[in-house]
């Protein structure tokens, strides 16, 4: 009986196609891609059905924790933030903020500590601002600090629009009080932050 | 396959001279490299931009309102939604003190809220719903009861703050 002869096959690939096709994924990524910003509060949204879809810039975002923590939040859109901290303290003359805590209240995101330990919270550095436990800005109706960085942020850019992140599960009287100083202020139409949701009227429909 | 057909001519082919050098250029580790950084913006893009829910609320009145003018709301159209504690939904129409349709137990649920919303929309013209949150509510219990306003397409609606006459209605049930 004759032996089949079975040829031997390189095992090598040729890896070209391969490589098109992870560049060509590489550079849809690189070219859509938006960094996850790094947000120092975790807020775990609810969900609606709603389908509008919140700009990336001009935002005034005021992030509640669900243990109630209030926190602030201005995009940089403009040197806004550099103007705000401006703002403050101009309106606060005891608060004097030099160039060093100017340029770490820029880069860093949600604020949410009193104004009187601001300046404390600026000194820190990078990492450990990032660790530090923030109290939140105080909403009580004595002390409402929450009203003035509102004010203040919409002078610095006044086409902003006012958004709310709510955690699921935060009191509701957190909110109310949260939206009482919005209405205060004469911010009467604002935007709840939600996570998507399936319109059951849609799905009536498959 | 490259490589080998580059043997084999190299084998077979005695021509003198330089030697063929093969163009192939092994590419796995640049499509190591390809996948690696494919994964990485991968992980780190947010391509789901945040939904928001837009909310209008009145403008806050410079003086206090007289009583009768703030009770112009007829009673008859007025469905109130109360939100308690622990998920628990409570529903009544008309004024807290006498009533239309008297105070009801309900929940979230497709069977609950919706129905009687999707019922009385059908029935009572110009409804408007008054959505009070008591203070053991959470946020998502009343992001919920907006959602569900849109889901049962009705137009007019309002929060409202709670009521002692109300929280007396929830217990007493």
């Amino acid at each position: 009986m004759p032996k089949v002869k079975v040829p031997r096959k390189s095992t090598l690939i040729d890896m070209t196609a391969m490589c098109d096709v992870a560049f060509l994924l590489l550079t849809f990524f690189m070219l859509t891609t938006q960094f996850k910003s790094d947000e120092s509060v975790i807020v775990d949204t609810p969900s609606s059905i709603s389908e509008i879809k919140l700009p990336d810039t001009d935002i005034l975002n005021i992030s509640i924790t669900n243990n109630g923590k209030v926190f602030f939040t201005i995009d940089n859109k403009n040197f806004a933030r550099e103007r705000l901290l401006r703002k403050i303290s101009e309106k606060y003359p005891q608060l004097q903020f030099t160039a060093e805590e100017e340029r770490a209240f820029v880069l860093t995101g949600s604020v949410g500590v009193p104004l009187s330990q601001l300046k404390g919270y600026l000194a820190l550095d990078e990492f450990e601002r990032k660790t530090y436990s923030q109290p939140g800005i105080p909403v009580d109706s004595i002390n409402n600090e929450l009203g003035i960085w509102i004010m203040q942020g919409r002078l610095s850019n006044p086409n902003v629009r006012i958004t709310i992140k709510g955690d699921q599960y935060c009191p509701w009287p957190i909110v109310k009080k949260v939206m009482n100083t919005l209405q205060d202020k004469n911010v009467n139409k604002f935007n709840l932050i939600t996570d998507l949701e399936v319109d059951p009227n849609k799905l009536k429909g498959i | 396959m490259a490589e080998l057909e580059q043997k084999q001519t190299g084998k077979k082919g005695k021509k003198k001279g330089r030697k063929k050098m093969s163009t192939r250029i092994d590419l796995t580790p640049m499509v190591d490299l390809g996948f690696l950084l494919v994964t990485f913006f991968m992980l780190t893009t947010t391509f789901s931009k945040p939904q928001t829910m837009e909310i209008n609320m009145p403008v806050k009145p410079k003086e206090e309102v007289p009583a009768e003018e703030e009770n112009a709301l007829k009673a008859s159209k007025a469905l109130n939604i109360l939100i308690g504690a622990d998920n628990k939904l409570y529903w009544y129409r008309g004024l807290p003190t006498e009533p239309i349709d008297p105070i009801q137990e309900t929940n979230f649920s497709a069977d609950g809220i919706r129905k009687v919303l999707v019922e009385k929309n059908a029935t009572i013209k110009e409804m408007v719903v008054l959505i009070k949150p008591t203070d053991n509510a959470n946020y998502k219990n009343v992001v919920d009861i907006l959602d569900e306003m849109s889901i049962s397409d009705i137009k007019r609606y309002a929060l409202v703050d709670i009521t002692p006459v109300d929280l007396e209605l929830i217990k007493n049930l």
